[in-house]
């Protein structure tokens, strides 16, 4: 494939830039011309090539740069990464996940040779070479949900599941939309979805509690979430708040389509075999406006959909202070013609 | 919305009586690959054609979770059920393809306990067998207490002295033994977990005297599959799909949904895990409700069926299916 | 707000022993329930610990607590200090040991977090909420906690950043949490409003 990696840099002088591939290939999250939370959820079955749906976990031109980021955050701050001790063996399971998925759709930068529990495991793009012993974590420099999530673009939370319920009980959590892994480890999967609005109303939780309790090994699913951000930061934290807070005083109609980035999760659920937790990766796309405008049907539809959002929906989501100068700016790609159904470019 | 997990085929690879009533069965992926790992106390769905009956029974896997080579399984007959394990027992040989569901853990561990208690019953030592086993590499604490009527029907009871030592404890019915719970129960540390498995009976005492003995709901752990019951045929009525069908003496409604190729989600196909569950549209008649899913105020308010092992008589059963 | 915990009200559970913890007003609930168990109240009081400390407004109803005549009673003069004889209990204990906390949310909190570590499913503990309705806040910027919050916002006693006390809880932290509130426009700080007293 010989993809070229970006040297880029999301934080400070913010050098973060999508290739023209990557707007192409962009996870787009609107289906429809407004937006309301449901649990639309669907089968995580390959997608068309190229897409970001084609391989189990999207390798993407952002990769080595985006692990650099990772690993500046932990190093700030470790309590970023967090298994409470009988989740270890959830680790495991995704450590093995995320390394036979990637080397069967990267071969040529992933590999893994196991023989029985010795396995080896190279990654190229990022210069690692780690023979360990499978489920001893004497053998790994981290334990193995950190190792392998060290080396996976994208959060990552395990979840237990006891008494009919969802317990978000580990985690690596750098690039989130305003929420604290830290705070809220060991909480059920109502409780840490509490400051939600409106979809505990709308019964979305409930549904997709039920839903996901019966989640199967082997049959994963995806969703999509969204929000947006000033500049390309991908630790959006409540930790950093003080630091990043003020940049959304920043935003003006002048600099909206250069500044403000839709920011789109790729959410993944997989139930894991040897514990009976459930993974749930949450990848993070970014895509500035000026680039997102460059497909007029995508363009048109973000203008209705901020237009139209429920006041407390923005609130949540961070963006109600700056909402008049978004839809003003957006109102220009928005020529009132109609819009098809689904996520594909007209 | 459900989402299915492929299925798996599979070849018997052997068939071994372990005593006058249970037989066990070993499979292995018929395409040469490893099978998935999976976690102690998980079951697979097993299908069989039954001369011309499509029936999918249930199993907990007793094979070590972390021996990707093959699953086993153990059954015992039932000569008064449906067919399913004389199915099993009479007509699955060594060297025959058959299909098998993922995994599914309906009585998982609690990775949290500081120790766990297990309370096994005749057949039901066998999700107790894959716990100890996962326990064991896991370096957790364990002790299982093992009634079975008498030495002969004592299921593995050698192999397990053998491989955990004293901390199997054997009692068997026909020579007076009997489990002293209140004392057992009395003994354990802060932080043990309580598990039990085997007939209906032994299940509510050990869950009555630890409820009792002051153990919180969330330490004490059951499982108990219902084999659906044979009863009266009746005809129900798919108000989607249009279907009228009719479900015979030793059919389950799921199966019979099933024949009729009405798509019904599920995974235990014993009335505990709730996937199955279907909204009524109209009964003139009384649902004879068989799970232990529904609320008691569901059941009375026939609302909700689970096809999978409930049953109805009466003049009109309308599903929404 | 799903996060926040839903306290209940004391009851007398069969067991085979029978820890209380309570601080301030908490002592009342612990009153209310041997009044409740009527006969069976001595039987109970055999197998009884308490372990009480003032509250944070100062309540301190330790003599009646000592005079119910439990089988051991121990008075601390804060939760710190009442801390390791705490696990300690629970080291020692056996299943079917019920769990009584009474009194403030942090109280509550904090030992409900001792009670968990030391391997009880956090909903097998009953709770009453009696007395001052203070708040420990966790700073999610510094991560320092501020005891007795009564106000809205407040300043973290750790960082002094200015903190919007949001309803979102965490058990394990046994703390709510506090956000700075002047993030996008410093220096902006709405006067602070008593809410929890």
């Amino acid at each position: 494939m010989g993809m070229e990696f970006n040297k880029e840099t999301f934080r400070k002088d913010f050098t973060f830039k999508n290739s023209a591939k990557a707007i192409k290939r962009f996870p787009f999250p609107f289906y429809e011309d407004s937006y309301m939370y449901s649990v639309n959820m669907e089968p995580h079955v390959p997608g068309p090539k190229g897409s970001v749906f084609e391989p189990m976990f999207d390798v993407d031109e952002h990769y080595v740069a985006e692990m650099q980021d990772r690993a500046m955050v932990l190093a700030e701050d470790p309590l970023r990464c967090q298994s409470l001790p009988h989740m270890t063996l959830a680790g495991w399971d995704l450590l093995e996940l995320i390394m036979e998925s990637k080397a069967r759709d990267y071969p040529e930068w992933f590999e893994l040779h196991k023989d029985g529990h010795n396995w080896h495991w190279i990654n190229r793009p990022l210069g690692i070479d780690q023979k360990f012993t499978f489920l001893d974590e004497s053998t790994l420099p981290y334990g193995p949900m950190e190792y392998i999530t060290r080396q996976s673009q994208g959060d990552f939370t395990l979840q237990d599941q006891r008494d009919d319920n969802l317990w978000i009980e580990a985690g690596m959590v750098t690039t989130q939309a305003d929420w604290s892994l830290d705070f809220d480890i060991g909480m059920s999967f109502h409780e840490w979805h509490a400051p939600v609005p409106r979809a505990h109303e709308l019964g979305v939780f409930d549904r997709a509690l039920k839903f996901l309790l019966k989640l199967q090994h082997g049959a994963p699913v995806r969703r999509f979430n969204w929000t947006l951000t000033v500049d390309p930061l991908l630790d959006t934290s409540p930790e950093n708040y003080p630091k990043w807070g003020p940049m959304r005083a920043d935003i003006s109609p002048e600099n909206v389509g250069e500044r403000m980035y839709l920011r789109v999760e790729l959410q993944t659920l997989h139930r894991l075999p040897r514990s009976n937790a459930i993974a749930f990766p949450i990848r993070c796309y970014l895509i500035r406006f000026d680039d997102l405008v460059t497909v007029p049907k995508w363009g048109r539809r973000l203008h209705r959909v901020l237009r139209d959002i429920p006041e407390d929906l923005a609130t949540y989501k961070g963006f109600l202070r700056n909402r008049d100068s978004l839809v003003k700016w957006l109102s220009q790609y928005d020529d009132g013609a109609p819009t098809s159904t689904g996520w594909m470019a007209d | 919305m459900s989402v299915k997990a492929p299925r798996i085929s599979v070849t018997v690879a052997e068939v071994v009586e372990v005593n006058p009533l249970i037989k066990r069965f070993r499979f292995v992926r018929s395409d040469g690959q490893p099978m998935p790992p999976f976690s102690g106390g998980a079951h697979i769905v097993v299908e069989m054609d039954d001369h011309g009956t499509r029936r999918l029974n249930p199993y907990s896997l007793m094979s070590v979770p972390e021996d990707s080579s093959g699953y086993s399984i153990s059954v015992r007959r039932d000569d008064t059920g449906r067919g399913g394990s004389l199915y099993l027992h009479q007509q699955v040989k060594p060297g025959m393809a058959m299909e098998i569901g993922y995994p599914v853990n309906l009585f998982s561990l609690d990775q949290r306990a500081k120790k766990h208690l297990m309370i096994a019953g005749g057949i039901g030592i066998t999700p107790f067998i894959s716990q100890m086993a996962q326990l064991t590499s896991l370096g957790g604490r364990f002790e299982l207490h093992y009634s079975v009527r008498n030495r002969e029907l004592g299921a593995y009871v050698d192999e397990l002295k053998a491989l955990y030592g004293d901390r199997i404890h054997l009692y068997f019915d026909d020579e007076g033994d009997k489990i002293d719970l209140d004392r057992l129960l009395a003994g354990q540390s802060f932080g043990t977990h309580l598990y039990v498995c085997g007939p209906k009976g032994m299940i509510s005492w050990v869950r009555s005297t630890a409820d009792a003995a002051g153990w919180p709901k969330g330490t004490v752990h059951s499982e108990e599959f219902l084999a659906p019951p044979v009863g009266q045929p009746f005809t129900v009525e798919l108000a989607q799909s249009k279907k009228s069908i009719t479900v015979g003496a030793t059919q389950s409604l799921l199966e019979a949904m099933e024949a009729a190729n009405v798509d019904a989600p599920y995974l235990c196909r014993g009335g505990a895990c709730g996937q199955c569950e279907t909204d009524v549209v109209r009964c003139d008649g009384h649902i004879e409700h068989n799970d232990h899913w529904l609320s008691d105020e569901q059941k009375a308010s026939n609302r909700k069926i689970m096809p999978c092992v409930s049953r109805f008589g009466g003049t009109t059963l309308v599903l929404d299916r | 707000m799903r996060s926040r915990p839903v306290y209940g009200e004391l009851t007398p559970r069969p067991g085979s022993g029978h820890l209380f913890v309570a601080d301030g007003e908490g002592a009342e609930a612990i009153l209310d329930l041997f009044q409740k168990a009527g006969a069976q109240a001595s039987s109970l009081l055999e197998k009884s610990h308490i372990i009480y400390m003032p509250g944070p407004n100062g309540t301190d109803f330790g003599a009646r607590l000592e005079a119910l005549g439990a089988a051991q009673y121990h008075r601390s003069p804060s939760f710190a200090s009442a801390q390791s004889r705490l696990k300690k209990v629970l080291a020692d204990a056996h299943m079917g040991l019920q769990i009584y906390l009474a009194g403030t949310e942090g109280l509550m909190g904090q030992a409900q977090r001792d009670v968990i570590e030391a391997g009880l499913p956090h909903e097998a503990v009953q709770t009453e909420h009696r007395g001052s309705t203070v708040r420990r806040v966790q700073c999610v910027h510094c991560k320092g906690i501020t005891e007795n919050v009564r106000t809205d916002p407040i300043k973290c006693s750790h960082c002094g950043l200015h903190l919007f006390v949001r309803d979102h809880y965490s058990r394990r932290l046994a703390a709510f949490q506090g956000v700075n509130i002047d993030a996008e426009d410093p220096g902006q700080v709405p006067a602070a409003v008593e809410r929890f007293k």
